[in-house]
Parts: structure tokens; C-alpha cells; sequence
């Protein structure tokens, strides 16, 4: 059976939720619970840490797509970040670059909602 | 190989399409190019054809040689029109939080020939070719 687990970890008002072995139709639902209880919590500035993540299929793309929205309204974003490059490709490959901040580096992403904030508290 | 209808099964899935061409030499890219459409086509059997009903049985044939890898993916369950399934409008379903369709894009974008055929009633084939030319 595929193996796939989150883990999340808080810095601050950013939730970074840390992915690690295959996503696919199967384990898709875990990431969804994840998801699903940050928002529940209110916590809405989310950064998603790709570097561990092996393998992504679309119903794993389908996950950020069922958020982004509710996350958005309430001021936040999911910010992408540290994509080998084959599960990049695949986020090309369905045009998702043009829906979603994706970052080399998590300390990019982090350093983004900050940025933002400052510019939003001038 | 023939499995039952569970998301659990897409890892062994995975694994067989793995190891059969791995034997042959197909590059670790283009392997990996063919497991994502495998995977894409029996996770759309399971949603669409079965319904997550958990026993319906898929049917995975491969034939290959220097040039070619094809993989034939049969079920029994509800037919299925490819021609009805719209190819993805990200910005739609950005505006309807929901997702549909991006897997079999997928397919047509990763392998060569997607080719459907459907008799009602009796079975759904789904054949996925690569070719291997350039690629080993």
C-alpha cells in the first residue's frame, strides 16, 4: 500500500504542512483531513513543503484546488514549495503555475506572507 | 494483472507497471511518464466505471517490444464516453472548487495513442501507448 503522511508544523501565523511519500486517489483524503483542520482552526496562511513528496497524481492536485478558495476569502494563501522536479512538472503540466505561488525554498514562501503583511499593515 | 477496484491497489499497480518496463530498460522518465497515466486511467475506472464499488475487477494487460509500450486496461462497469468529459478549464474550476477531467488530460498529454472503446453492457478498454524510439 502506498505510503503517505503529513506533518504540520506552525510558525507564527503560517501553517507549514510537510509532505512525505505518494499522493494519490488513496491517500489523497489524509491531506484533505489536513487541510481541512488547519482551516477549521482558522489558520489560512499555509505553506505546503513538497520536498519529500515522491510521487502526485491529479486526485492529489485536486486537494489544493478544493482549498485555495476558502482560503483566499479569508485572506491567506496555500504557497507551494520545494517541487522536485518531476512532481513539478506535473503541476505544469495542468497549468497550475498560473493559480498558485510556487517557491524554491520554504523560507521564500514564509518570507512571502510576511512581506505581504507588512505591505497590508502600511 | 487483475485487481479489485480499491484506491489501495494503485501502489501494486504502480509497482507492476514499474518493474515490467524497468526489465526492458525504459528510461526512469519515461517510466515514470507511463505510471502516471496508468495510475490516472484505473483511479477514473474506480471513480467512474465502479463507483468505489470495492470488487469490481480491473484487468491490466501489457504488451511492449524495442519500439512500443502498451497497456491495455479493461473493467466491467458503467460505460463511458470520452467525448462528454470537457478538457479542463483551470479557471473554471478554480471558480467551482472542483476538479474533473485532469486526469485524462493528463493521459493524452504523458502518452503517445489513448485510445477508448466501450460496449455497454459488457466491458470499457482503455489502451495507453508510449513509444519507446527515442526515449530508451
Amino acid at each position: 500500500m502506498a505510503e503517505f503522511n503529513t506533518s504540520v508544523k506552525e510558525q507564527g501565523e503560517i501553517s507549514k504542512i510537510y509532505l512525505k511519500g505518494y499522493l494519490d486517489a488513496h491517500t489523497a483524503p489524509s491531506l484533505e483531513n489536513t487541510f481541512s483542520s488547519l482551516i477549521d482552526n482558522k489558520r489560512y496562511k499555509i505553506v505546503v513543503n513538497f520536498q519529500d513528496l515522491a510521487y502526485i497524481s491529479s486526485a492529489g492536485l485536486g486537494v489544493f484546488m478544493a482549498f485555495i478558495e476558502k482560503v483566499r476569502d479569508n485572506n491567506g494563501d496555500i504557497k507551494l514549495t520545494s517541487m522536485t522536479d518531476k512532481v513539478f512538472n506535473i503541476f505544469d503540466l495542468l497549468g497550475f503555475p498560473l493559480l498558485y505561488e510556487i517557491f524554491n525554498s520554504e523560507e521564500e514562501a514564509v518570507n512571502k506572507f510576511i512581506e505581504t503583511k507588512n505591505v497590508e499593515n502600511k | 494483472m487483475i485487481v479489485k477496484s480499491r484506491t489501495e491497489n494503485l501502489s501494486e499497480i504502480r509497482e507492476f507497471i514499474y518493474s515490467a518496463a524497468r526489465d526492458i530498460g525504459v528510461s526512469k522518465e519515461v517510466i515514470d511518464d507511463i505510471i502516471l497515466a496508468v495510475d490516472e486511467a484505473c483511479t477514473n475506472i474506480i471513480k467512474h466505471a465502479y463507483k468505489y464499488y470495492p470488487d469490481g475487477e480491473i484487468v491490466i494487460k501489457l504488451k511492449y517490444n524495442l519500439h512500443k509500450f502498451t497497456i491495455m486496461i479493461i473493467d466491467h462497469g458503467a460505460s463511458f464516453e470520452p467525448d462528454t468529459v470537457p478538457e479542463p478549464d483551470l479557471e473554471k474550476y478554480y471558480e467551482q472548487r472542483k476538479v474533473g477531467g485532469l486526469g485524462m488530460y493528463l493521459m493524452k498529454r504523458l502518452m503517445d495513442e489513448v485510445k477508448y472503446v466501450s460496449i455497454p453492457g459488457k466491458y470499457n478498454q482503455v489502451l495507453l501507448s508510449k513509444n519507446l524510439n527515442s526515449a530508451i
